[in-house]
């Protein structure tokens, strides 16, 4: 037993150490990097900084006449927006594709589930988006984020419908409820525990999202925090100090969520990944 | 109750009609605009032309192959690496949490933001991990610039960020198998490597098929982490579909980038749809 308990110690140790070493110092390596002057953070390597220049992250920020600031806004929009409609329209597919099954609802399914598989056609939605005039805006974007995030949270939601119990609302329609009250009233709170999973992979999802803005949001006024990222990445190539800053910036908001919803996340991250 | 009624269709509209106009509509019109020379406004007709050269130039008809062996091996590398993390992290260890936590972290950072990072610590002569090689007495390979391991260096930077939902599905999966098989496992005088293969393994069966699923089909698509790490290059050694579509697209050959985002379809639907089935058949239940 001794022999034992001494063997899951080794593991304990072993363990700490190569995950540290592989997934810890990289972010040790970009913090301590962001906080040096531009000479030293060029010679890439660990040590401390001789200098501590917490200014490099305010010069990011002003950067560009405060790009960066306009980025969160505009992602954060992004996000909250694709979000709104996604749970509002998730959630009444999930909930009757769930409950019905006929043709109409079949054939509706299969056609929303090629959206997990598939990959999106760029151009022909350019092409698209050009028809409806909202090519280059923000509120076109939502619209593409919430198509292309609409199987899956309609996955989850269907997932979900499956453990509330039908006979709720037979009783509820004895009492005379109207379909629209019994959704909003009953079925939508019930929800509440996948809608936060939801929220929370969508979110991350959305907000760390490069491809999609590149090709349907270009444009200075509506950059997202991803693209601000690649823009830096050409001007400060040579400046790996501003550079890992501007790194740092865009991923605290994550970090301080991750800290928070730790638990809540990676639950919901499975349980996302485990009905797909 | 009057199922039609009660769970009326009109509830589908608003997801329905979303999805249509900005997924589906851009995807069967893709089909026919990969046949064309177009701008966006007007088109010209040329048959199978994009395809020929698609598949006539060395340069794009290699972003094939690249796709291929990065989607295969992302997908297998992360389904091994990540089973022994998993198992490891359901043993007894006291800091599993934290390990964990550790473990996890990189899926909520952005493919840019690491890409930026790695290819720091990639750099050939002043870059962490070539002087970690040095400081054993290893010269480092110039990881991004040598056209035979960019891609491969990549990919190993894919496994770093996408090992860790791999290894939740995994720790969901280890768990939720019964405690009794273990103790019969135990009685019978199995060793431990017994067990992981006789028990564990065919019991996560379901864990496996969908982290295979997933990445592979993560690794067809993926775009973020090569375009900010290599851009495709150098030469073409990176370049895989989607590099190739964006590409296309930003030196103004709309057709062409039409038809390579067509030939993604054609080959994510003949790889991930029968593996599904394949993989879905041979899941054990328990």
């Amino acid at each position: 037993m001794k022999k034992k308990k001494r063997l899951t110690l080794l593991g304990d140790i072993l363990g700490c150490i190569f995950g540290i070493l592989i997934f810890a110092v990289p972010f040790v390596f970009m913090f301590v990097n962001s906080l040096k002057d531009r000479r030293e953070a060029n010679l890439l390597n660990l040590s401390l900084p001789t200098e501590w220049m917490w200014e490099n992250f305010k010069e990011v920020i002003s950067a560009n006449n405060y790009q960066i600031l306009t980025a969160f806004k505009n992602s954060i929009i992004l996000t909250a927006g694709s979000l709104l409609i996604l749970i509002l329209a998730g959630s009444m597919a999930g909930y009757v594709l769930q409950r019905r099954s006929d043709r109409t609802t079949r054939t509706v399914d299969t056609i929303v589930m090629t959206g997990l598989m598939i990959p999106p056609a760029i151009l022909p939605t350019i092409w698209v988006m050009q028809g409806l005039h909202i090519y280059k805006t923000m509120f076109g974007m939502i619209l593409v984020e919430t198509a292309l995030q609409i199987p899956f949270t309609i996955m989850l939601y269907k997932g979900f419908m499956n453990t509330i119990p039908v006979e709720l609302e037979e009783a509820g329609y004895i009492d005379g409820c109207t379909r629209g009250r019994m959704f909003v009233k009953v079925i939508f709170p019930l929800l509440k525990p996948v809608t936060s999973t939801i929220i929370i992979l969508n979110a991350v999802t959305i907000f760390n999202d490069f491809t999609n803005p590149l090709y349907f949001l270009p444009g200075n006024d509506n950059v997202t925090v991803q693209l601000t990222l690649y823009n830096f990445m050409g001007r400060y190539s040579s400046s790996y100090n501003l550079l890992f800053a501007d790194v740092l910036i865009i991923t605290v908001p994550m970090l301080i969520l991750f800290l928070i919803f730790n638990k809540k996340i990676v639950d919901g991250m499975v349980a996302g990944a485990v009905k797909g | 109750m009057n199922k039609k009624k009660v769970y009326s269709t009109w509830f589908l509209v608003p997801a329905l009609t979303i999805f249509l106009v900005f997924f589906i509509i851009p995807m069967v019109t893709s089909l026919f605009f990969s046949l064309t020379v177009w701008d966006l406004k007007s088109f010209t007709f040329c048959g199978l032309d994009n395809f020929k050269t698609f598949f006539g130039e060395r340069s794009l008809s290699i972003s094939v192959r690249n796709t291929l062996i990065y989607a295969f091996m992302t997908s297998g590398l992360k389904v091994v690496i990540a089973f022994f993390i998993a198992l490891f992290l359901t043993s007894k260890i006291r800091t599993k949490n934290f390990l964990r936590a550790l473990v996890f972290f990189p899926n909520l950072v952005s493919a840019v933001a690491i890409g930026i990072v790695f290819k720091a610590l990639m750099h050939p002569s002043k870059g962490l991990i070539n002087a970690a090689l040095e400081a054993i007495g290893i010269a480092g390979p110039n990881w991004l610039g040598d056209t035979n391991l960019a891609l491969f260096s990549v990919i190993a930077v894919d496994v770093w960020k996408g090992v860790s939902i791999s290894t939740v599905i995994f720790i969901a999966g280890i768990t939720s198998i019964d405690s009794s098989y273990y103790e019969a496992a135990s009685i019978d005088g199995a060793t431990r490597w017994q067990t992981i293969r006789h028990i564990v393994m065919p019991l996560v069966r379901t864990s496996t098929n969908t982290i295979i699923t997933l990445s592979l089909i993560g690794g067809l698509r993926c775009f973020d982490l090569i375009w900010a790490m290599t851009k495709g290059g150098p030469g073409f050694a990176t370049d895989v579909l989607s590099s190739v579509v964006y590409k296309q697209y930003a030196s103004g050959f709309y057709g062409l980038s039409t038809a390579g985002n067509v030939i993604m379809f054609i080959l994510i639907a003949i790889i991930a749809f029968p593996l599904q089935r394949f993989l879905n058949r041979r899941e054990v239940y328990n």
